[in-house]
């Protein structure tokens, strides 16, 4: 855990002296030294605002966005005892995805787009639970696992329909660009409404961490060991929504990170959720944090994340499946 | 929704023209040879740029809009013109227009301008085939359109205006070009062009979206060709631009409040302009004649000196002339005001 850390701190460090701006360590000691102590830092004035409005906000919210959809991703899977879960498993992406483009249809603000986002997969994520109870069946995760496909196609075709609808020389370029997710624009601005989501579903899931081991037996085992599986399944579902949707609505559609950090930090640490959240966490906050270092500085134009974390996450997947295909049998 | 009477009227129009009512056949941008009724009294647009285009030379031909004019722009066009009805684009696999639609409306012609590589030129094939209605491709690139008014004004029988607005054009892209032709290159403002909510979407080098920006300045994208793509605001810091031209309201408003991007030159010494766009836009969207009034605008927005003219005057010059409208000075003011 402490190699983790100090391997974290010094890709943080590396990640702050990357991109095209030329940044040198001595600037952000001293800007950072000047922010703790008030004395000027000599610094010209765009150098400080790279690293203090756009790097340092950006390398903090790959962090955090990574975390949230490993976290979220590792919460879905052992709630639903498959490993082939990601956090849009109950429809919060695609929620997210239509809320966005609907906020870029009514041309709203930036923070208009991000508040219809975030509700967008919540109120998905409410749909597909409602339903998913309403039905009665043996087999309740199932039923909930079917509800979140369903509807999130239909979210899905809601998004084309509203593509198709938008203005081809204006909104619709706007809309592929968000849909493909990016944290090309973030700023100080994005990060309390990303924190805050992710910190309050990251901390309900790690209190819940010894019960959610318990969720991953059988349902009538666990209901024998005393453990109330409703109310626990809903609180692991809002606390994974909580942090999926923060993450989509500032960043985009990122897929593969929740599908696959998971899986390694299993490989690592095993499948005891009170070691495997916080490592998760970690991984996939740094995994996020070394992807979003190429587009910040291979090229003059942003190559979009999502497509950068399936490229990435692709042969990285099918490699760990060759690797550890046997704690899954 | 056309009833099936009027589906089949439009089939039989467009199929059984007697032989005489036929002009000589026209040939369009792509070598295209067409065959064009003498008169020709209904023009179907492929899309936006073409409906533009086709208003400004004769507006009476347009059947209707790729999409129905908000009331704030029909302010700046003939009325019973502008208000006329949504019917759609043609582009292929997309089509918001039903072809069945099409046909209802009996067009005489269908007019596209844009891209004449082979896949617009196969689509116009193949609509064309469908609907038996001659569908003529012409080029949109900005420099072309003098040609383009030359092309379209023998597509419909007006060979007279189309000269007059191809003279026109051409005389307003060569006099502002030669303000400018003694200025090198290397010497010439570096412009940033902001799209998108957050002012991070711009075109890339040869893009439709710059060619008024590039025809007078220094496109900072400009060195990778391509179309639009998305920027990061340390790219933009990078770049550090003259001057920064936007499309985007709610961001040039906020451009000089927002931290990261005040340490840019051009939003501390006031160089973040919004293009108006009313009825259309004046640097990009749609891509069509609407931009030669803002060739007039970037001129002296980029070379004050170089461009004295009064820009209201010529404004109220270019929408009676393309537009069919007398402006008062107060929605002169609008207008440049970038509302809309």
């Amino acid at each position: 855990m402490l190699v983790a850390l100090a391997v974290l701190a010094a890709g943080f460090g590396v990640a702050l002296l990357v991109g095209r701006f030329p940044v040198s360590l001595a600037d952000i000691v001293a800007v950072l030294w000047a922010k703790m102590t008030g004395v000027p830092s000599g610094v010209s004035a765009s150098t400080e605002a790279v690293i203090l409005q756009v790097r340092g906000p950006r390398v903090l919210a790959a962090f955090f966005v990574g975390a949230a959809l490993a976290v979220a991703g590792t919460a879905f899977q052992g709630l639903f005892r498959n490993p082939l879960v990601s956090p849009d498993i109950l429809g919060a992406s695609s929620g997210a995805a239509l809320g966005a483009v609907l906020g870029i249809f009514f041309s709203l603000s930036v923070f208009g787009i991000q508040v219809l986002a975030f509700a967008g997969g919540l109120i998905a994520v409410t749909a597909v639970y409602m339903i998913g109870t309403a039905i009665r069946t043996r087999d309740p995760v199932l039923v909930l696992v079917l509800a979140g496909v369903v509807i999130g196609s239909l979210l899905g075709a809601g998004v084309g329909l509203v593509k198709y609808l938008a203005d081809p020389y204006n909104q619709l370029p706007a809309m592929t660009f968000w849909l493909l997710g990016s944290l090309a624009a973030t700023g100080v601005s994005d990060l309390v409404p990303l924190f805050g989501p992710v910190a309050l579903g990251t901390l309900m899931l790690l209190l819940l961490r010894f019960r959610m081991n318990v969720m991953s037996l059988p349902e009538e085992e666990a209901r024998a060991l005393g453990v109330p599986v409703r109310p626990l399944r809903i609180a692991i579902v809002a606390a994974a929504t909580l942090v999926t949707s923060a993450s989509v609505a500032t960043a985009g559609i990122i897929g593969w990170v929740g599908l696959v950090v998971p899986h390694l930090a299993r490989s690592l640490v095993g499948p005891d959720f009170s070691r495997l959240l916080p490592v998760a966490a970690i991984l996939g906050g740094g995994f996020l944090l070394f992807i979003d270092t190429i587009p910040r500085t291979a090229a003059a134009i942003e190559i979009p994340l999502g497509i950068l974390t399936a490229v990435v996450g692709t042969p990285f997947f099918i490699w760990l499946l060759a690797s550890v295909s046997r704690t899954w049998s | 929704m056309p009833t099936r009477r009027s589906l089949l009227a439009g089939l039989s129009a467009s199929f059984a023209l007697p032989r005489g009512a036929r002009a000589a056949s026209i040939t369009d941008a792509t070598g295209r040879t067409l065959q064009i009724p003498k008169k020709v009294t209904r023009v179907f647009p492929a899309g936006p740029p073409a409906a533009i285009m086709l208003y400004t030379l004769a507006p009476e031909l347009l059947i209707g809009w790729p999409r129905a004019n908000r009331p704030e722009e029909r302010e700046f066009l003939l009325l019973d013109i502008g208000s006329r009805p949504e019917v759609g684009r043609i582009t292929g696999r997309g089509n918001t227009a039903n072809l069945e639609v099409v046909l209802a409306l009996k067009p005489d012609l269908i007019l596209d301008v844009g891209s004449t590589s082979d896949t617009f030129v196969s689509l116009a094939e193949r609509v064309q085939e469908q609907t038996g209605i001659p569908y003529a491709l012409l080029d949109g690139r900005f420099v072309a359109t003098p040609t383009a008014y030359r092309k379209l004004g023998d597509l419909i029988g007006r060979h007279d205006a189309g000269e007059d607005f191809a003279d026109f054009t051409q005389r307003t892209l060569t006099t502002i070009t030669g303000r400018i032709t003694d200025i090198p290159y290397e010497k010439r403002p570096r412009v940033y062009y902001a799209r998108g909510p957050r002012g991070l979407e711009t075109g890339l080098g040869g893009s439709i979206n710059v060619e008024t920006i590039e025809l007078l300045a220094r496109n900072v994208a400009g060195e990778r060709k391509g179309g639009l793509a998305n920027v990061s605001i340390e790219q933009v810091l990078v770049w550090n631009p003259d001057v920064i031209i936007t499309i985007d309201r709610d961001f040039a408003m906020n451009v000089r409040k927002d931290p990261a991007w005040a340490g840019l030159a051009a939003a501390q010494d006031g160089h973040v302009h919004l293009s108006p766009k009313l009825p259309f836009g004046w640097v990009d969207f749609p891509p069509s004649v609407n931009r030669l009034i803002g060739l007039w605008w970037l001129g002296k927005i980029l070379y004050p000196q170089r461009f004295p003219e009064d820009l209201q005057a010529i404004t109220r010059d270019f929408y009676k002339r393309f537009y069919h409208v007398t402006l008062t000075d107060a929605q002169i003011a609008r207008v440049l005001g970038g509302r809309g």
